[in-house]
């Protein structure tokens, strides 16, 4: 990846240079121009109720290439993917394959070219076991017999080719993300695809379960199968792909061969500014906000948490790292006040309160970002100005005797809209709103109240880079403000760039929590596999 | 074809979809008209001649529709809260015994007083009959579903029992009814020379007071909240269980007044056969009207208008009048398809 290092916007000082070596293609023999074309897109456009989605893209892959398809969310990725597959019909524009046309919107169509797609949200049966999951489909309805022993046979030559380790009679509900998308990988290729398309497909993954999936994706192109990996996050890209293609609202905005593309010029094409990197700005920790001490919690059916010990100061932010599922959603749930500790004690400002509760929190000056932006963090069929009162309304301001105050209601919501730049109507619903969106009417909803403490799961997962960086930019004004904040992400390399300390969840325990400085990727991700940090024993006083 | 979801949904939409569903709901219904052996022009001139012909009709469908804006209305709040409260039929009845026991004799107030009395001692009645089942549903996660549709048989059943045992008017030469209301408790009729009582005007002045409430205060911002995303409504504060319980007192309450309207309006007293299925037919109303109280006022009116109109067709050309409840389905059916239509854009490819 000539080019990239040390060109970096992304990253601050401290940040380490995000893709490890072994990300990078060991494979070198094929050079970009290599293949013959096997797909080629012509002038495809579609629009969406006045939104132009796709707008006249040319695209082509060749034989035994990774062609990357970066983009930020809503740039139309994922809509020519799907017009690609036929789930949507392009409003004009032809499509290639193999040097024949490809009908318009029929799957079986596409499968029958030898096009697969596996989807960011797996298609699985999840009660199903692997070998049922990758048969199905593929068999005519009125035949009574299946042949398993010659699909078992099929399935474990693919697996051993591929290096897609998977045990065939495991249920598929049993099995970890990234086993499951294997399976959907293993889906697609036992249909005999020549080209796979993968969106988004590290979303889901920590970066050893992204490694694998590279080195499984090289070991497709060594075949001679094409690869479409469609994404947002450059280092990925930069790792994997022989060719980049950037698009930004629709279009396609520039091409590289990964030879000539960079952090630099892949965000800004992406982006279509330069992006300002978070300035990371060193403040002077204030006094204790939030103190835990050997809290445990075991909700029924969530991962238990126990012997968690945190504190955090105002003026710092405090990042919580792990691998989905080790206990950061109980955490999360915990200090949103959604649950109760089963043991320990949780000091708020330096005082014992009662039950952690929603409202109480609120009142306290707790602000809570939530995991799940859609589900919880907004009520989808209700408009701005009723999401924007959520956590308020009850408030004099709001509401008199009762009776809402539509007048202090809709100027609050004006000036909410105007300074969060919320981008939609005041009557739209905010279902409607793009991922970007919900999370700004978050985020103006919580940090409007000033809180003296923050509580944000994920607040940036699926978020493109403009959004995010709008996201880190509100972080750390309320912690200039003197906001102590709680960072939970999977984003290791958000973490290391806006965190000033890093804590590790592994089984629902908590490490201490480590000065950034005295970390780096491949460190995070040992403690993430439940390794102490190296230094532990002789810095045990990095508290 | 594809389904789009709309961000915005025009006015004039929401209006026009249930009445082209009626449409619909018209003409696919006179296929069943036709094999009756009936022409169907006539038959529906007879069915609109019934419903709204005349003034004596105009005031039956009005009478009919007043029972039904407040179960209507009783159903619309639940359903808005997510609470499914099918015993709105219950409800209606320990209204009705509410009242034939505070105003049966009990006490005697002069009637501005004595009318919302009435009202007040049925809403409660309601109220804590579906109390209850709310209860067992925030404390005990019990389906609400089950427990409200089960006590519905429990309350005419006890209905009964009251009306052949302790309740039974001696003065009644044997009929299973209960005393007459007192004077003062009795909704005066209206319109004179119909049955058409003051019990409508409460009952637009509920529906009204509803979407007051609905619209502009905290208890119905947080009923709607809890409704359209209970897990946000949850880790925003909102109390969930007060706000289902609040939304229950309220919808048992109304569903009870219906009683009133019957037994103090449209009867003067408590037999076992107050309600035709008032309760039941309530949800019909809800879900015909989107849940929209104003909305429920209309759907009332036409449902009523269907049924009365039905009668007397059935009298004309000898048709069975079960075909309104055929043409009341069919429109349900149809208004809920065309909810889709509301919401979602259809587009080719």
């Amino acid at each position: 990846m000539p080019g990239s290092e040390g060109a970096d916007p992304m990253s601050t000082s401290s940040t380490p240079d995000p893709p490890p070596s072994s990300l990078q293609p060991s494979d070198s023999s094929a050079p970009p121009s290599a293949g013959e074309v096997v797909l080629r897109v012509r002038g495809v456009s579609k629009r969406f109720a006045g939104l132009v989605a796709n707008d006249g893209i040319d695209l082509s892959l060749r034989r035994g290439e990774v062609l990357s398809l970066l983009g930020e969310n809503g740039a139309g990725k994922t809509t020519l993917m799907n017009i690609l597959f036929g789930h949507y019909v392009p409003d004009s524009g032809t499509i290639e394959a193999f040097g024949t046309p490809l009908a318009h919107g029929s799957p079986a169509a596409a499968l029958e070219a030898g096009i697969g797609m596996v989807h960011q949200h797996f298609t699985l049966g999840t009660n199903l076991s692997v070998l049922d999951n990758v048969v199905l489909g593929t068999e005519p309805l009125w035949r009574l017999r299946q042949d398993r022993r010659g699909a078992r046979r099929k399935l474990a030559r693919l697996a051993d080719e591929f290096g897609l380790a998977v045990d065939a009679d495991a249920r598929v509900g049993a099995l970890s993300v990234g086993e499951q998308q294997r399976v959907e990988i293993l889906k697609a290729l036992y249909r005999d695809v020549r080209i796979l398309i993968l969106d988004e497909p590290t979303a889901v993954l920590t970066p050893q379960e992204t490694e694998r999936l590279f080195a499984t994706l090289r070991h497709m192109i060594e075949q001679g199968l094409s690869v479409i990996f469609i994404s947002h996050k450059l280092a990925e890209v930069l790792a994997v792909a022989d060719r980049i293609v950037v698009l930004r609202q629709g279009a396609v905005v520039g091409e590289y061969g990964r030879a000539a593309a960079d952090r630099e010029t892949l965000a800004a094409a992406m982006v279509g500014r330069e992006v300002p990197a978070p300035k990371r700005q060193r403040l002077a920790p204030g006094p204790v906000a939030l103190a835990l001490a050997d809290v445990a919690a075991a909700p029924p059916g969530a991962v238990a948490i126990r012997d968690v010990d945190l504190a955090i100061r105002a003026h710092e932010i405090l990042g919580i790292a792990g691998v989905s599922g080790n206990g950061q959603r109980t955490l999360a749930d915990l200090l949103g006040g959604l649950m109760q500790p089963d043991a320990g004690e949780i000091r708020l400002f330096g005082e014992h309160v009662g039950p952690l509760e929603p409202a109480r929190l609120t009142a306290l000056g707790v602000g809570r970002i939530p995991e799940d932006r859609h589900a919880v963090g907004i009520v989808g069929d209700m408009d701005l100005p009723d999401n924007l009162i959520l956590e308020s309304y009850r408030e004099p301001r709001f509401q008199r005797y009762g009776w809402l105050r539509r007048r202090a209601v809709a100027g609050h919501v004006r000036r909410l809209i105007g300074r969060f730049d919320v981008r939609g109507g005041e009557g739209t619903l905010a279902r409607s709103l793009s991922g970007g969106n919900i999370q700004k009417l978050i985020l103006a909803r919580v940090l409007s109240r000033e809180p003296r403490l923050i509580i944000a799961a994920q607040p940036t997962r699926g978020l493109d880079v403009g959004a995010a960086a709008y996201v880190h930019e509100q972080l750390f004004e309320a912690r200039a403000r003197g906001a102590a904040i709680l960072l939970i992400s999977e984003d290791l390399e958000e973490l290391l760039s806006v965190a000033d300390r890093i804590a590790v969840m592994y089984r629902g325990r908590l490490s201490p929590g480590w000065p950034v400085e005295e970390l780096d990727m491949t460190e995070l991700g040992l403690m993430m596999s439940g390794h102490s940090h190296s230094t532990e024993t002789e810095a045990g006083n990095a508290l | 074809m594809r389904f789009e979801p709309r961000e915005r949904i025009p006015h004039w939409l929401r209006l026009l979809a249930p009445l082209l569903a009626i449409a619909a709901a018209l003409a696919i219904c006179s296929v069943l008209v036709l094999w009756a052996g009936a022409g169907v022009g006539e038959a529906y001139r007879a069915l609109i001649k019934g419903a709204v012909g005349s003034r004596f009709a105009l005031s039956e469908t009005l009478t009919r529709a007043t029972p039904l804006i407040f179960t209507g209305l009783a159903a619309a709040v639940a359903f808005r809260a997510k609470l499914w409260n099918i015993g709105g039929e219950g409800q209606l009845y320990a209204g009705a015994l509410a009242v034939t026991w505070v105003g049966t004799g009990a006490v005697a107030l002069p009637s501005p007083a004595m009318v919302p009395l009435l009202f007040a001692s049925a809403a409660l009645a309601g109220g804590l009959l579906l109390f209850v089942p709310t209860l067992l549903k925030t404390h005990l996660r019990v389906d609400e579903v089950v427990t409200t549709l089960l006590l519905n048989f429990v309350m005419l059943l006890f209905v009964d029992y009251l009306l052949f045992g302790p309740w039974k008017d001696p003065m009644a030469l044997g009929w299973p009814q209960a005393a007459p209301i007192v004077e003062q408790g009795v909704l005066p009729v209206i319109v004179p020379k119909t049955r058409l009582h003051a019990g409508l005007v409460f009952a637009v002045a509920a529906a009204l007071g509803i979407w007051l409430v609905m619209r502009f205060t905290r208890w119905g911002f947080e009923i709607r909240a809890v409704g359209l995303g209970v897990g946000a409504a949850r880790f925003a504060g909102i109390p969930l269980n007060a706000t289902v319980i609040r939304t229950a007192l309220l919808s048992g309450g109304l569903a009870a007044c219906a009683g009133v309207t019957e037994v103090c309006g449209t009867k003067g007293y408590l037999t076992a056969d107050i309600s035709p299925g008032f309760g039941y037919t309530g949800i019909a109303v809800a879900m015909l009207a989107g849940l929209h109280p104003l909305g429920v006022v209309a759907a009332a009116l036409f449902i009523a208008g269907i049924y009365n109109g039905a009668d007397s067709m059935s009298r004309a050309m000898s048709i069975s009048s079960y075909l309104a409840d055929v043409i009341t389905a069919t429109t349900l059916l149809l208004v809920l398809v065309s909810g889709l239509v509301v919401q979602f854009r259809i587009r080719r490819g």
